[in-house]
């Protein structure tokens, strides 16, 4: 990695440094922060964790132990695209186990995993509040319901090609 | 006082503590993890369950978390429960699930809290036949050792250095049962406190490293109670050895002083005393080379030395008060001098008059732990006195526990104090040059000069009391800041001033003295505490004695033909060419220390001294406190205590006296009986008769013939395991255990041991079903409390609660304002560190490997370079350059004894660029 | 029914969008707030609130207005309090406050100003779980607007009284969900739950007062508000006032959620409105309010859904979701998937939680695999009675977890018996 991209850019660090002065005390803004860290380089990196760390006046181990305690914050690098697979209870009866099969056969990965042209990490997630369409998944920001393989089979070419 | 009814039987307990506390002060065995008496109660490893009744017709009662639930009155209760039982061996169960079965192997072993709850919950079939997950260890540095996989996420550890002690490098990741205490990468924890870990823990997870290298188990060790050298805060500490080598140093409980924590100079600091540096023979210097020579040749050679003249005698703040006593004994009053220089002579006596003289109150540690503003006036205490930096830290946690207490929140229910006390102010002024570690929970940190931090302190205690002198010309921001800190203080029920003699600068100590005493006009104990550098400055004050300049003088005089220099490396205090001046001067240098130090090298005898823990002796700490530590190595001769060597000294100057006819009655010793001594107590008996003012000092601790129970204590478990094997290739009987004159002690397994042994006699602590230090409990009256056997050391100040304020004259030498010179030299103010500032914790290769290379600090436009040479007294020196927002210009940092040995006071010197008058060599 | 007898979901058009702020006024919305700022004090508010007997609907259905009563009185502007809703929504099988918040974000608005007047908080806070985008750009979109008219900010109607709402966007964790844990995230830090006392009321956020109120629990008070306690109390079947959202996911025929009068049978649930299973599937139990409430088999269909009925019954009324257990989906296997998101959603704090729940996820694992052993069965039933009951773990969510658990090895008693017997699980087997 560059010493370039180890750096925030500057309105990503004013973007943070707004978020930390509404808060009561700056780390109150550590989710906030690291989520815009994410949006904008896709995972967080050890150096722009540091970056944070120090704009938030937290050590990093500190910001590193709330970043590592929740599931939708990366500490390891994704692919362009993530794919949310619900594995919850609704899903898991509607059938998910296949879904996520054929997805693993696909993609040659298992969950937790990004396919090998870095376009697609697959993770699996719990209920995301869709289980009326179950099986359901989320494609980036987008929801996808009553997903089954010829739904996947027309979005995975899609995805991989988009940048 | 109350009353609960624990399985049908009644105890007598309090309120305001929790159902844990109560029942193991009750002496029940009810096993727990996450509750700490110092970190108090957040429920996390739900091993402590009981079942508690609402009332006598209540049968059916629920299963409540003992150190969660108050004590309250008449409180029913059931550890004996069934269910409570399978309760608790169940998480014990849990806790197996994914610790390694590796006991054998893990330094925990035989002292681990894990293995003693795991006993006495009853578990003992692991049911759980799935795969373990297992972690990555780290490096954490040379302090602590991390074996991840033995954690069972009880949150001690960061609680402990997170929330008690500061750290912000040492936290918990991930989550669910992938939960992991380290830090985000490998590196050295930072924390002064760090070492701790290793006793917090309850299992394997942190350990002592350099104890690691020369491991022992618990059983095999000899133990000690002892007293940390390594600053003037007179920590106690447990010593433990085996093999005739010190192995390592724990915390030993004082209610008053250190309680549960050591910091890491203090608990790694040891290193010197097994280090290459030791000196084990008598040498002497022949022809440029030092060489060793036996026993009787250094005494004769001695005697001839003493023929030839007068001999002088100097002492040392780090040596015991036996042996300074001793010197005394044998040079006389003129002739002794407390080794120190005449400035830092001065500053420990005014320091000693004002705390003597002090209206107020002169709080211990603990006492400062509970008081709600407090002013830290030109003293960097977190280097200096670590443990009672650590103190202060507390103190902010004040204002969060009255609105605990507002709230009907437990004092001691952590986590729910801590959220309450989220926008708790805090009460803690810090006004120094340098950057302190408790800046960060500080209400205001300000940096300025010792001059000016001593005019804000006037002005603050004009502002108290009017009838103190004003100051005049003080800026419009120190007038304010004045304001701040002088309502604070007065606002305060229990406030604390606490400076010190760091900058040489008796102005900030009476600056300090008198907010003090005008604050004795409206609260009735406001605290002052003032910080000295030695383990027994103030043992020294008390004894008292001529300057070293003053002994130059003698010198130059030709007043001196024989030096003797107890334990003191004067290259640390006097400039190379005083040094070299003395030397010259005085025809035989004798040095007796236990480390070869620059002096030695130019001694003309050097006879080998016993360390801390290969004798015992008594130290008196800043707050007045005389302490004794006990022996628990016993060397090989002809190492032995100071105070021996110069009972030899004087015994072969009687012979010689008696040699050249001169009557041995007229040596100065002869006083005081120096030849007659048989042990420790003997010297301590005359110490007293000599100075009524240190006659405390005799009883810090029982003497030599202390018998408990008609026996000798034993300084060693019960149960020793591997004692014959050792030697095994040699002998498989038993060594006689080797003879303590000096202690009550048996050094051996024979011998009465128990929770109600004399406090300043603890060894080590153990009690049946607790081998880790969690016994400590058993050996307090009230967990958290003074300790079953009494108080440990005297403090030798008069007590001065006799009600009103002594009229107090306010010292009206008030410093003009800080000017920069007009000449380009710049005032380098001493910056002492943690690790690398003392002297002998600097020997001990651990914490030599935490000391940070030298380097300047300056205001951040004087650092345009990062590289400046420095001329000091000894000679130009080279060194990066830091720059410190909110440093004053014309004013350096500098790192004390680290530069120039001897640099440890403000000195004025020229600063260049590095493009000055070339590199210096 | 009737748009009256709907109050919570009336003005939610999926064709529509969103109602803005013109179309929420007109259906009806800021009635409510006009009346509280321009007649009520903030103890009127709290007594309508009281005296309609709405419970919370965040899963534990506590008083709404008994909950508000601890809260320290002074207002606002005195003192720094937080009124905070609960949007985290990660209870499995769950979906009632998306489909809340997407459908009509002014109303969730509007019940936080009422909640927070109540209460005299000055900061609103919608804690909003991270997966849910769109909920998160339509209650933005919708805060600005209510903002840019006034009905937010410094003086809201010319009254002494502020207020402003700020989204968090989470970062994922069941945990998340409970009040405690909720205030830890929001100061920055690892979600565990914290002791009580000191209550959120008084102690919360930055030690701050703070209420944490559930999304349709708040969605409940502009109707309450304008139409009073007795409409409220009114609306509901039995002794619980109101509607509900309820849902139903699973093998039935229209798996979604409907709002419904308090107390409506759980058969009219799932025949009428789920419209029965689908074809050749039968019920064989269901979870009646997500993930961590216990089965009820189908002879307890007649229950009606309120609090009281439903733990009666065995179960709790949860948030009312339910979740369908069909004849060819193995229980067994049913109960691993959720004891696999119980023992990954546990914040690591207490043992019996974080060292318990995937022993037993494990150990449902090898029974579902076929290598399990009667032993086993001992085990589960050991951590069911250990964990399942509350006070021997730190938070709810063990017990929660255990509800499905214990409740499942006695109704599925055979199935267990079964797959250890035939080392395998049938049901995988014969599909
Ligand atoms: C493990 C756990 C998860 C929870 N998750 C949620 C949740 O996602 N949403 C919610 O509103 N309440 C949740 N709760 C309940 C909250 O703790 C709290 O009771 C509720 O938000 C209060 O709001 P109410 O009084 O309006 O119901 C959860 C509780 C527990 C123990
Ligand atoms: S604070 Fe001082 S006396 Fe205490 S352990 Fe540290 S160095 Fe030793
Ligand atoms: S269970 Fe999958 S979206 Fe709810």
């Amino acid at each position: 990695m560059s010493t370039a991209e180890e750096t925030l850019p500057a309105a990503l660090e004013a973007e943070i440094r707004a978020l930390a002065a509404a808060e009561p005390y700056p780390r109150g803004a550590s989710i906030a922060a690291l989520k815009a860290v994410q949006r904008h380089f896709g995972w967080i990196s050890t150096p722009h964790l540091r970056a944070v760390a120090e704009l938030l006046g937290m050590s990093m181990d500190d910001l590193d132990g709330i970043a590592t305690y929740f599931n939708l914050l990366f500490r390891k690098p994704v692919g362009r695209h993530v794919i949310l697979l619900c594995d919850s209870v609704s899903c898991w009866i509607m059938g998910r186990d296949p879904l996520c099969a054929h997805l693993g056969r696909v993609l040659a990965i298992r969950q937790g995993e990004t396919t090998a042209d870095n376009a697609i990490t697959l993770l699996p997630t719990v209920c995301i509040g869709h289980c009326d369409h179950a099986p359901a998944m989320l494609v980036d920001d987008t929801l996808h319901g009553d997903v089954d393989i010829p739904a996947l089979d027309r979005l995975i070419p899609g995805l991989k090609e988009q940048p | 006082m109350t009353s609960i009814r624990i399985d049908g039987r009644d105890c007598p307990t309090r309120t305001g503590i929790n159902l844990l506390q109560a029942c193991l002060e009750a002496g029940e065995n009810l096993p727990y993890f996450c509750w700490h008496p110092e970190l108090g109660a957040v429920g996390a490893c739900r091993q402590c369950a009981i079942r508690q009744f609402s009332g006598p017709d209540d049968k059916a009662g629920r299963i409540v978390m003992a150190c969660m639930t108050p004590v309250s009155d008449n409180a029913l209760i059931s550890i004996d429960d069934a269910e409570a039982r399978d309760f608790r061996a169940g998480v014990i169960e849990w806790l197996m699930v994914n610790h390694p079965h590796d006991c054998p192997v893990c330094e925990e072993g035989g002292e681990c809290h894990l293995q003693d709850m795991t006993v006495m919950s009853g578990h003992n079939l692991r049911r759980y036949r799935f795969t373990k997950r297992t972690h990555r260890n780290q490096d954490l540095g040379p302090f602590v050792k991390h074996e991840m996989n033995r954690c069972i996420a009880c949150y001690r550890c960061v609680r402990f250095y997170r929330d008690y002690a500061g750290g912000d490098d040492l936290a918990a990741f991930a989550s669910h049962d992938h939960v992991y205490f380290g830090r985000a990468e490998d590196g050295v924890l930072q924390n002064a406190f760090s070492g701790n870990l290793a006793e917090i823990c309850p299992t394997g997870v942190f350990t002592d490293k350099p104890f690691s290298a020369t491991y022992s188990r618990k059983w095999d060790m000899r133990g000690a109670p002892s007293v940390c050298v390594h600053c003037a805060v007179g920590c106690n500490t447990i010593v433990n050895a085996r093999e005739e080598t010190l192995r390592r140093v724990l915390n030993r409980y004082h209610a008053d002083i250190n309680r549960y924590v050591l910091c890491d100079r203090g608990r790694f600091g040891h290193g010197f005393v097994n280090a290459p540096t030791r000196i084990r023979t008598p040498l002497c210097l022949m022809a440029g080379q030092q060489v060793a020579l036996p026993l009787t040749e250094a005494l004769e050679h001695f005697t001839r030395m003493a023929a030839q003249g007068t001999v002088g005698g100097i002492a040392s703040p780090r040596a015991a008060l036996e042996s300074c006593f001793s010197l005394r004994a044998l040079v006389g009053e003129a002739r002794f001098s407390t080794g120190q220089t005449q400035l830092e002579q001065d500053c420990v006596q005014l320091a000693h008059t004002l705390l003597a003289k002090h209206p107020g109150a002169l709080p211990t540690l603990h006492d400062m732990e509970s008081a709600d503003a407090v002013l830290v006036l030109g003293e960097d205490v977190c280097a200096t006195a670590p443990r009672l930096g650590l103190s202060l830290r507390q103190s902010v946690r004040q204002a969060s526990f009255h609105d605990a207490d507002a709230a009907r929140v437990p004092r001691w229910m952590d986590g729910a104090v801590r959220t309450l006390g989220a926008q708790s102010p805090s009460g803690l002024f810090v006004i120094t040059p340098a950057p302190t570690d408790l800046d960060t929970v500080a209400a205001q940190s300000v940096r300025a000069v010792p001059d000016d931090i001593a005019r804000l302190g006037f002005a603050i205690a004009h502002l108290i009391d009017p009838a103190a002198p004003a100051v005049a010309d003080l800026t419009e921001a120190d007038a304010a800041l004045a304001q701040r800190v002088a309502t604070a203080l007065m606002a305060a029920q229990a406030p604390l001033v606490v400076s010190g003699m760091q900058y040489g600068a008796p102005a900030l100590m009476q600056a300090a003295a008198s907010i003090a005493a005008a604050l004795a006009r409206r609260v009735p104990r406001p605290g002052l505490s003032l910080i000295v550098p030695e383990c027994n400055s103030m043992g020294l004050a008390m004894l008292g004695g001529v300057s070293l300049e003053a002994m130059l003088e003698m010198a130059r005089a030709g007043e001196l033909t024989t030096l003797v220099i107890v334990e003191n490396d004067i290259t640390r205090r006097l400039p190379p060419s005083d040094v070299a001046e003395l030397v010259a001067l005085v025809p035989n240098i004798v040095v007796i220390d236990h480390t070869a130090t620059p002096l030695c090298r130019q001694a003309d005898l050097v006879l080998p001294a016993t360390t801390f823990s290969e004798c015992s002796g008594t130290l008196v700490n800043l707050e007045g406190r005389a302490q004794r530590f006990f022996q628990v190595v016993f060397p090989a001769a002809p190492i032995q205590e100071s105070w021996r060597w110069v009972q030899a000294l004087a015994r072969s100057m009687e012979s010689g006296a008696e040699h050249n006819a001169t009557s041995p009655a007229d040596l100065p010793h002869t006083a005081w009986h120096l030849t007659d001594w048989q042990d420790l107590d003997d010297v301590l008996a005359d110490l007293a008769l000599a100075f009524p003012a240190l006659a405390g000092a005799a009883s810090a601790a029982p003497g030599a013939d202390y018998r408990m129970n008609g026996q000798k204590l034993r300084s060693q478990t019960y149960r020793a395991s591997g004692r014959t094997v050792i030697r095994s290739h040699i002998s498989v009987h038993d060594r006689p255990p080797p003879a303590s004159p000096d202690t009550p002690f048996s050094s051996s397994m024979e011998g009465a041991y128990g929770p109600d042994m004399p406090a300043p006699l603890v060894p080590g602590y153990q009690v049946p079903s607790w081998n880790s230090v969690q016994a400590l409990n058993r050996f307090q009256q009230e967990i958290g409390g003074r300790l079953r056997g009494g108080a440990a050391g005297v403090r030798l100040f008069p007590p001065s609660d006799d009600g009103e304020a002594r009229a107090y004259p306010y010292s009206t030498d008030i410093p003009p304002p800080f000017t920069p010179a007009a000449d380009h030299t710049v005032l380098v103010l001493p910056q002492p560190c943690l690790f690398g500032s003392e002297e002998l914790s600097m020997l001990s290769p651990p914490v030599a490997a935490r000391a940070a290379p030298p380097m300047l600090r300056a205001a951040p436009r004087m650092a345009a370079f990062d590289r400046a040479i420095l001329h000091l007294d000894d000679r130009p020196h080279s060194l990066p350059v830091s720059p410190l927002a909110g440093l004053p210009e014309g004013v350096v940092l500098c790192p004390t004894h680290r530069v120039m040995r001897a640099f440890r006071f403000p000195v004025r010197a020229r600063l260049e660029g590095p493009h000055g008058t070339g590199e210096p060599s | 029914m009737s748009a009256a007898q709907r109050p919570l979901t009336a003005m939610i058009d999926p064709v529509t969008g969103p109602p803005d702020c013109t179309a929420y006024e007109r259906g009806g919305g800021w009635q409510a707030t006009r009346k509280a700022l321009g007649t009520l004090s903030p103890a009127d508010v709290t007594d309508i609130v009281t005296r309609s007997k709405l419970r919370g609907r965040g899963g534990a259905g506590f008083g709404t207005g008994q909950k508000w009563s601890f809260v320290p009185k002074e207002p606002a502007s005195e003192r720094r309090k937080y009124l905070i809703a609960n949007a985290d929504e990660m209870e499995p099988g769950t979906f009632k406050d998306r489909w809340l918040m997407e459908g009509n974000p002014l109303q969730l608005v509007e019940g936080m100003i009422l909640a927070a007047y109540a209460v005299q908080a000055g900061h609103g806070i919608i804690f909003l779980r991270g997966e849910y985008h769109l909920a998160c750009q339509r209650l933005e979109h919708a805060i600005g607007q209510a903002r840019q008219l006034g009905w937010l900010g410094p003086n809201i109607l010319g009254s002494a009284f502020s207020f402003d709402i700020h989204v968090h966007s989470s970062a994922g964790r069941y945990i998340c969900g409970e009040e405690t844990a909720l205030l830890t995230t929001l100061e920055g830090r690892r979600a565990t739950p914290r002791s009580k006392p000191p209550f959120p009321q008084t102690g919360g956020l930055w030690g701050a007062p703070s209420v944490v109120n559930n999304v349709e629990t708040l969605c409940n008070l502009p109707p309450i508000i304008a139409n009073g306690a007795e409409w409220f109390a009114a609306l509901g079947l039995g002794d619980d006032g109101g509607t509900k959202i309820y849902g139903a996911s699973g093998r039935v025929a229209r798996p979604g959620a409907w709002e419904l009068p308090m107390g409506t049978p759980l058969r009219q649930i799932i025949e009428e409105h789920a419209g029965g299973m689908r074809p050749g599937y039968r019920l064989r139990a269901l979870l009646p309010g997500g993930a961590s409430t216990a089965f009820l088999d189908a002879s307890a269909l007649d229950v009606a859904m309120d609090y009281a009925s439903v733990e009666k019954a065995g179960s709790r009324l949860g948030t009312g979701m339910a979740i369908v257990l069909d004849d060819q989906t193995c229980p067994i296997g049913m109960i691993r998937n959720l004891e696999h998101f119980f023992a990954q959603e546990s914040c690591g704090w207490c043992t019996p939680c974080r060292d318990g729940l995937p022993w037993v996820e494990r150990l449902l694992d090898a029974i579902e695999e076929g290598t399990g052993t009667q032993e086993d069965m001992d085990q589960l039933g050991r951590h069911a009675r250990m964990l399942g009951a509350p006070g021997r773990t730190f938070c709810a969510h063990a017990p929660g977890a255990m509800a499905p658990l214990a409740s499942g090895l006695k109704l599925f008693a055979d199935d267990f018996a079964d797959h250890i017997a035939q080392c395998r699980c049938p049901q995988r087997h014969a599909a």
